[in-house]
């Protein structure tokens, strides 16, 4: 023992670096700080020094070349020994970091720690989340497969929508002209040199101020932060009801890395690697192209924008939420820090995860797309064509064959584009009906050049017999007067008999 | 006299040394700079746009739409399969053609060609064309793209070799970019 002492000492004595790293982890911190709601960075700290341990595992087989990074994804999956795991680590790991630094920031909003004197901790916190976002998309490119070929059309796309630059900012992207090999070189110097680089910057700075100003305290209702009087007061603090971060706090933080490091090793474990999916051969057009976990949500959202507001939404939205993320320490540097008196900044976070909550749910199950293979998959439930005429039966085979079911349901099954069409009679005449199918409108193509007038006739009277037994179909009051009768005109469309 | 108006031999050298240092940091920074921007300054020079042949007039029946791939005119030896590219081909009649980019007017997804709706459908957002590419529903702004077509020798021949997005069609559309 005496020996390594002595080591130690002969190093220290040249490095000089023992007493700073005691007074780090010495310094004092206000005790009520000791808590787990207070874990989430240093986590999100760990999870990042995870991402580039397995990043430079990954580097070790990866080939950043269009014709080769799918292929030695494979490798990597199936031939280097554990390399499926380590990319399983890599993956998941970049979900959870993204989670984490999206948790640590909703605490240190929650308990005012963006507040004087700490607002540019949270600047810096907010270009973090950009950079982390910035990792997992440029992640997402290097798993070079159909998502991430379909993806980087969806970013050049949006790119190109900026007025002027737009297609010469589209071709700094793609490198080239089009998504090629050039694209995915770059996209591999952002993920591996550009982007990790100004985090690590970024990552030492965001320490650095909490250690120079201190971990905010828990926030008591009625304390309020004023600019005079708060540093005096925080210091008074550490002093009265302090206690050094190690080992009084820091215990809880080396708790909370390792579960969340188990986690990330048991979800890696279990659900194994993302990917890739097919070769990123644009001639294969039978895709369905989606993005990663945490950008369903946009991907949810651009399909709900009406066209007028697509690009001004794309372009001026994100520069709105930047800019209060930017502003809001500064707008808001005094004041209450207690989210128990901040009931607008609590209902901001609620909308805001259930909004983002909705539409990744949506982005799930995509009722927008058309459910491309319903026409040949799903065929009309035989209660539809029971005691039907030989009109509405051939209506029905129009109705499969000119693919009304990819974007209608019948008892649940088809697309959901469209309305379900189960009591379209009900809804609509059938003057509505035959404008409807022939001009279309609200969000339904025409299909007047597309059908005969026969198929529209007898496609007009399936959906007539579309209505719940106990509902008689809409009817045009005024035909009665004009054409006498039940106000029919034709003898093809009649009333069905429902059974 | 005071000290405010001299400068010292030393202090000569430090200020004549960051100048120093600022004219090689310009002169290193052109080359970086033209380097950097070269994918987008090359297709303003010299062009990436060149005619491509799809095949023979016959091999697309009038009346149809259907699949074409070419190897686009720019490349470099690490693209592989990126470097091909899939478009539709419509023959209206005779020499008649629409030739319509693979990319959803929406944000570029790989559009797929309905005969029996006449439909193009986008497996993204749920954008549809009608065959003549027009927008038929969902939320593109426009319809599809168009490749700008020739029929020579018997060979159907289309002007490509740019992704199109929403913002650079005026480009493909034969149209010169107001930047251009």
């Amino acid at each position: 023992m005496r020996l390594i002492a002595k080591i130690g000492e002969w190093f220290d004595w040249r490095l000089q670096l023992a007493a700073p790293i005691r007074e780090v982890a010495e310094h004092q911190v206000p005790k009520s700080t000791a808590s787990w709601w207070y874990v989430f960075g240093s986590a999100a700290l760990v999870v990042f020094l995870l991402q580039l341990a397995t990043g430079i595992m990954l580097a070790l087989i990866y080939v950043p070349s269009a014709s080769e990074a799918w292929n030695s994804l494979q490798s990597l999956n199936h031939d280097v020994t554990l390399g499926w795991f380590i990319r399983a680590l890599h993956g998941w790991g970049s979900n959870f970091m993204v989670a984490i630094v999206l948790i640590h920031m909703v605490q240190v909003f929650l308990f005012g720690a963006f507040k004087f004197p700490r607002e540019l901790t949270w600047v810096v916190g907010v270009f973090l989340l950009l950079m982390t976002l910035g990792m997992a998309f440029t992640g997402q490119v290097l798993r070079f497969d159909q998502d991430a070929y379909w993806g980087l059309g969806l970013g050049a796309s949006i790119a190109s929508r900026v007025p002027l630059l737009g297609p010469a900012i589209v071709k700094l992207m793609l490198g080239g002209p089009i998504i090629a090999g050039a694209t995915l070189s770059r996209f591999f110097a952002l993920h591996v040199f550009v982007i990790p680089g100004m985090l690590i910057g970024f990552v030492g700075l965001h320490l650095l101020m909490v250690l120079k100003l201190g971990i905010n305290e828990w926030p008591m209702p009625g304390r309020l932060v004023k600019k005079a009087t708060y540093e005096h007061d925080y210091h008074e603090l550490t002093q009265k009801d302090g206690a050094p971060f190690v080992p009084y706090a820091v215990w809880k933080d080396l708790f909370f890395a390792a579960f969340i490091l188990l986690a990330v090793a048991a979800c890696a474990a279990y659900f194994g690697p993302f990917g890739p999916s097919g070769q990123p051969d644009p001639t294969i057009i039978q895709t369905a192209p989606k993005p990663d976990y945490f950008f369903l949500w946009l991907y949810a959202v651009l399909s709900f924008l009406p066209p007028a507001m697509e690009t001004p939404a794309l372009l001026i939205g994100p520069v709105i939420v930047l800019g209060a993320l930017l502003l809001l320490p500064f707008l808001s540097g005094e004041g209450e820090k207690s989210w128990r008196r901040r009931p607008i900044a609590v209902l901001t976070i609620l909308l805001s995860a259930v909004t983002l909550a909705t539409f990744t749910h949506l982005a799930g199950y995509t009722p927008w797309s058309p459910h491309m293979d319903a026409w040949s998959s799903d065929p009309i439930p035989a209660r539809f064509l029971r005691h039907r005429t030989a009109l509405e039966r051939q209506g029905a085979l129009v109705f499969q064959a000119k693919q009304c079911h990819n974007c209608h349901a019948l008892e649940g099954k088809g697309g959901q584009r469209g309305p379900a069409l189960d009591g379209v009679a009900v809804q609509l005449t059938q003057d509505q009906l035959i404008r409807q199918v022939i001009q279309g409108g609200g969000n339904m193509p025409a299909y007047g050049k597309n059908l005969t007038p026969a198929e529209t006739t007898a496609l007009v009277a399936f959906l007539q017999t579309l209505h719940p037994a106990a509902q008689a179909p809409a009817r045009d009051a005024s035909r009665a007067v004009a054409f006498g009768g039940n106000g029919e005109n034709s003898s093809a469309v009649r009333p069905s008999s429902q059974p | 006299m005071s000290t405010d108006n001299t400068i010292s031999r030393r202090g000569l050298f430090m200020k004549m040394g960051i100048l120093f240092n600022g004219l090689v940091a310009t002169a290193i920074a052109v080359p970086v700079v033209r380097f950097i921007l070269s994918s987008v300054t090359r297709g303003r020079a010299n062009g990436y746009l060149s005619w491509i042949s799809l095949g023979t007039v016959n091999q697309f029946p009038e009346g149809e739409t259907r699949l074409a791939t070419f190897r686009n005119p720019y490349v470099t030896p690490t693209d592989g399969k990126t470097a091909d590219t899939a478009c539709w081909v419509r023959r209206i009649a005779g020499e008649q053609f629409q030739v319509f980019a693979i990319n959803c007017a929406h944000l570029g997804c790989p559009v797929r060609w309905f005969p029996q709706s006449a439909l193009f459908m986008c497996p993204c957002h749920g954008g549809a064309y009608y065959q003549d590419g027009s927008r038929a529903s969902g939320p593109p702004e426009r319809g599809l793209f168009q490749y700008p077509y020739k029929i020579q020798d018997g060979l159907v021949s289309i002007r490509a070799g740019e992704l199109p997005t929403p913002g650079a069609s005026a480009a493909l559309l034969g149209k010169k970019p107001p930047c251009a």
